[in-house]
């Protein structure tokens, strides 16, 4: 019976041993960033709002939700419950912090910026 | 007080989430909810913080918030699936008698469900081997005239119209034109067959997916006088031999086979011998003007094959314009064309001039809900019963709950319950079912035409998810409800008196059942009366005796000489058709008073003896003169009253009329006389009041009439039936009494009478079951307290009236609701609908509630006299 157990236990665990490509988005990028400057406070409602202030729109939840998963799947982030309050309805937050292959990716595509950047000459982006 | 109150979300948008979230993503994801929602409070105020939170929760359902199922749950799960199997079937193994009622009322009516599956199942698999299916669509037909009543609408259409849709649009892939009626028989070398199919053009095999044996798809239907057979029939011709390039013989005419087709699959709609090509009426009918016309809208079928991704509506569209631009070519009317997709041909509109067999989504609609009736009034049986013999269950309940059951496991295990009775049901629903199929199946013609209804492995699936389904549907309530009791009040001393005190619930079921049984009943009855009253209906001529004689292509003055000589013949007529079973011909009559206005009349042709040999009542005029063989001109016209007041001429005086000259049909015609109103249509029919007679020439010559003197009409049927073997060796006879045509064409009241009666007995065995069950538990658990009255001394009569009572007010009341509710649904809703319909009787509405009655009397005395006959001192000596 236990063997049984174990054998159909085996299949089923899907992360975070899996990568799934290690590719950075555009949207993923902003919100590793949003993480990192929330340094200890990185929650997804707070990472939510902060994002929102920067990039001057307003930035859903349930999408925030869905890439932190993503992020937490590729293993740039990693998370942990924090303390009950009572202003969630009993309910703990999740907090994000960067691990180092998320700060290695954000480097990776600073650099890929930079280095784009220095081969535009210079006055085509001067005008207005 | 109130405002300072805390906000909180909306429960059961939580419970959702934590329902289909992954646990380990839920508890922080409900944490943002929540934080979202306080803030959403403060700034959008109460209502808006709730729809964002049930929209969030929705919105969250995503991929990986889901929950996976958990293979380290299921084992445990099936271990207690197999428990709660075990204590279903001991538990439906201790009380045989409730179990055997909740079984018998459950297969009664799983078995209708059963019809109605196999029937479904059947009529959604029609037409699916057509590999364009999703794309054929069939041009249907509506002719308006102005300022009168429209046709009906009809599923063909003119050669025209399908000629245009080919020719003129684009956007089509394919259009395949059809013309029905080639039929009649097929001659090679000495052999004759009759033969029913098609005329269809070199469209046909690239829109239908019918397998061409032999013979090229493309072109076996272009040429004119080709035929191609199908299998069957070509084989019936030439037997072995090949039948490519052979010519085989239809109405004196050669044709050349150019193909063999494979049989027309079961579940087709549209059957055929043979197919021939449509280029050939182009030949044939060279000289018939009609032929080509617009509002020729009676005869041929147009399917057309849309483009990938193509839209019907823009087609539809299309076909607007072209009606549009068409509107002058009919005289004085307008022909509308829509489209019907094929997957709707066979159950869907109820069109006329079907191609073949189809069933009307009224049918269907209507069957399904009776369905649904029985179906729930048999799941009533069981939650009523359950939750009435609850008590005897609390115990159980209370232990289990004591031992660590939760409310779902209850649920589930009460539920299981109630599938085992359903599975167990289904036996003996399949049972009834097969005995039962050969008899529904025959109960129509229609449903002979279509339905197989085979136990295929498929059907058998369905069989099993509709009992689980039902199983469910009737465990579901009771189970929740003793899922719910709390396990400390329990035994608290609570299970002397059941703790359900709103009894008000199983009351109205109760009465439900009984209200739809003696509504049922009465339904049967009415429609019975007017199925009666139609039959004996006085059509204003005679119908006894009288024998209608199909004539085929055989010369009917020669048959009319030979049958002369029969003593029981009393007299003889032709005529083109058969009145008043549904046969409706018509065309265009214009006023004689005023040329701009004209209507539609129907007619029939007919020889100088009908009027006479049917006894029509002329009230002017005379009857048409003898014709000579050589006239073959129609002269003289016969019109009914009704023509009269239509186009107000001679209303008041019908001899004023006499002599007119009138345009019938784009023929001026003389008035000869002027007959009384009949019934033209069915009986039911009361929009064919305009008819006239026409002079049957020769050629039209359908029917012969026999008037039949004899009292043995079998043996003069057989003597009629032997000269006609002299007469045509090569057909059977095809001969009908004019009174078993008119019971016919009302077969549609006979078959809703036999559905109607089947399933009000079955709703009646229903309910009386129920009725039972709940008598008889109800004796059970009074029989001390009865016996106590009856120590006390109460009488007999007293003590049956105790236990009655509350029978009889439900009973009371079901009658009350139900012939009022009858009442009102045939008296305003349907009966309107039919012209000419009998008044409903007092009976009628009474049988329904006498038969109920008179069933649930029976049920309620055997008990309880039972109970009120028991000796009280046996009863009570053990307490």
């Amino acid at each position: 019976m236990v063997r049984l157990y174990m054998v159909l236990r085996l299949p089923i665990t899907d992360y975070p041993l899996l990568m799934k490509g290690t590719h950075l988005g555009e949207f993923e990028e902003l919100v590793l960033l949003t993480i990192a400057a929330l340094v200890n406070d990185a929650y997804s409602v707070a990472i939510c709002d902060e994002l929102a202030k920067h990039a001057g729109r307003p930035v859903k939840l349930g999408v925030v939700h869905a890439v932190l998963h993503r992020l937490e799947r590729k293993g740039y982030v990693k998370s942990r419950l924090g303390e009950a309050t009572s202003v969630r309805g009993g309910k703990r937050k999740r907090y994000y912090t960067v691990t180092n292959g998320g700060k290695a990716a954000l480097v990776r595509a600073k650099e890929v910026r930079d280095s784009l950047w220095n081969v535009i000459p210079e006055f085509s982006l001067k005008h207005p | 007080m109130k405002a300072r109150r805390d906000p909180r979300p909306p429960r059961w948008a939580q419970r959702l989430l934590n329902w289909y979230c992954r646990p380990e993503l839920a508890e922080d994801l409900e944490g943002d909810l929540n934080e979202m929602f306080s803030h959403n409070w403060r700034v959008l105020g109460p209502f808006r913080a709730k729809l964002i939170y049930w929209l969030d929760v929705i919105k969250f359902c995503r991929p990986y918030t889901i929950k996976r199922p958990e293979p380290s749950k299921l084992l445990p799960n099936m271990i207690m699936l197999s428990s709660y199997f075990k204590s279903a079937t001991r538990n439906i193994a201790r009380s045989k008698l409730f179990s055997a009622i909740n079984i018998i009322g459950l297969s009664v009516g799983m078995s209708v469900g059963l019809l109605l599956i196999a029937m479904l199942t059947d009529l959604l698999s029609y037409d699916r081997f057509h590999e364009k299916r999703d794309r054929i669509y069939r041009v249907t037909s509506q002719l308006q005239r102005n300022g009168d009543r429209s046709s009906g609408h009809m599923a063909t259409t003119s050669l025209l119209a399908g000629k245009e849709i080919k020719e003129s649009l684009t956007g089509v892939e394919d259009v395949a034109v059809i013309h029905r009626g080639f039929m009649g028989d097929i001659t090679y070398e000495e052999k004759v067959v009759p033969f029913g199919g098609l005329m269809a053009d070199d469209s046909f095999f690239n829109i239908f997916s019918f397998r061409l044996l032999e013979g090229n798809s493309r072109t076996a239907l272009r040429e004119p006088f080709s035929i191609v057979l199908t299998e069957t029939l070509a084989r019936k011709l030439f037997g072995g031999e090949n039948a490519m390039g052979k010519s085989v013989s239809i109405w004196g005419r050669d044709f050349s086979v150019t193909g063999i087709v494979q049989d027309p699959a079961r579940f087709s709609h549209m059957r055929f011998d043979a197919l021939g090509s449509l280029s050939t009426r182009t030949i044939t009918e060279k000289d018939n003007a009609y032929e080509t016309m617009w509002e020729n809208i009676w005869n041929a079928y147009a399917y057309v094959l849309l483009p990938p991704n193509a839209s019907a509506e823009s087609l539809q569209q299309r076909l607007d314009e072209i009606c549009q631009r068409k509107a002058n070519a009919v005289a004085s009317g307008y022909v509308q064309l829509s489209l019907q997709p094929m997957r709707e041909i066979v159950i869907g509109q109820n069109l006329g001039n079907q191609i073949g067999p189809y069933m009307g989504s009224t049918v269907v609609w209507v069957f399904s809900a009776m369905t649904l009736v029985v179906i729930l009034s048999a799941c009533f049986n069981y939650t009523n019963l359950s939750t009435a013999r609850s008590f005897r269950r609390l115990k159980e309940v209370g232990i289990r709950k004591t031992m660590g059951a939760v409310k779902r496991n209850l649920l589930v295990q009460f539920v299981t319950e109630s599938v085992v009775i359903a599975f167990l049901a289904l036996i003996f629903a399949v049972g009834i079912f097969v005995i039962i199929r050969p008899h529904f199946i025959s109960m129509e013609y229609s449903l002979q035409e279509m339905l197989v209804m085979d136990l295929s492995p498929k059907l058998i699936g369905l069989f099993i998810l509709f009992a689980l389904l039902v199983g469910i549907a009737a465990g579901f309530f009771p189970a929740l409800f003793l899922s719910r009791l709390n396990a400390v009040s329990l035994f608290k001393g609570g299970w002397t008196r059941p703790p359900f005190r709103k009894i008000t619930g199983r009351k109205i079921l109760v009465v439900f059942q009984f209200v739809i049984s003696i509504m049922f009943i009465s339904g049967t009855v009415v429609i019975y009366d007017q199925y009666k009253h139609f039959l004996s209906y006085d059509l204003g001529y005679n119908t006894e005796n009288i024998l209608n004689i199909r004539l085929g292509d055989n010369n009917a003055d020669a048959l009319r000489d030979e049958l002369a000589k029969l003593p029981e013949v009393a007299g003889q007529s032709q005529s083109q058709l058969v009145m008043s079973i549904g046969n409706y011909f018509s065309t265009i009559m214009k006023n004689p008073a005023d040329p701009s206005d004209s209507a539609q009349v129907y007619y029939n042709r007919v020889d100088e003896n009908f009027l006479v040999l049917h006894d029509f009542k002329l009230i002017a005029g005379r009857n048409f003169n003898p014709k000579s063989p050589h006239d073959t001109l129609e002269r003289e016209v016969i019109v009914s009253a009704g023509v009269l007041r239509r186009f107000n001429i001679g209303a008041d005086d019908p001899w004023k009329a006499i002599g007119m000259t009138v345009n019938v049909d784009h023929t001026d015609l003389q008035i000869v006389g002027v007959v009384e109103d009949f019934q033209y249509g069915q009986a039911n029919n009361s929009t064919t009041k305009e008819v006239v007679f026409r002079q049957l020439l020769p050629e039209y010559a359908r029917y012969l009439n026999v008037k039949l003197v004899t009292n043995d009409l079998r043996s003069t049927y057989e003597k009629v039936e032997q000269i006609w073997s002299t007469f045509d060796p090569n057909h059977p006879l095809q001969a009908k009494f004019l009174d078993d045509q008119l019971e016919e064409s009302f077969r549609g009241f006979s078959a809703s009478v036999k559905a109607g009666g089947f399933i009000a007995i079955l709703v009646v065995c229903i309910a009386s079951l129920g009725l039972l069950g709940m008598v008889i538990y109800t004796a059970e658990i009074r029989l001390r307290e009865m016996s106590i009255r009856k120590v006390f001394g109460a009488s007999e009569a007293r003590i049956l009236y105790q236990l009655a009572r509350g029978f009889i007010v439900l009973l009371g009341t079901a009658i009350a609701i139900a012939v009022p509710l009858t009442f009102l649904f045939f008296d305003r809703i349907l009966l309107p609908e039919v012209a000419n319909h009998a008044p409903l009787t007092w009976f009628e509405m009474v049988s329904g509630a006498g038969v109920v009655l008179t069933l649930a009397a029976t049920m309620i005395l055997s008990q309880t006299l039972k109970v009120a006959r028991s000796k009280p001192a046996e009863v009570l000596r053990t307490e």
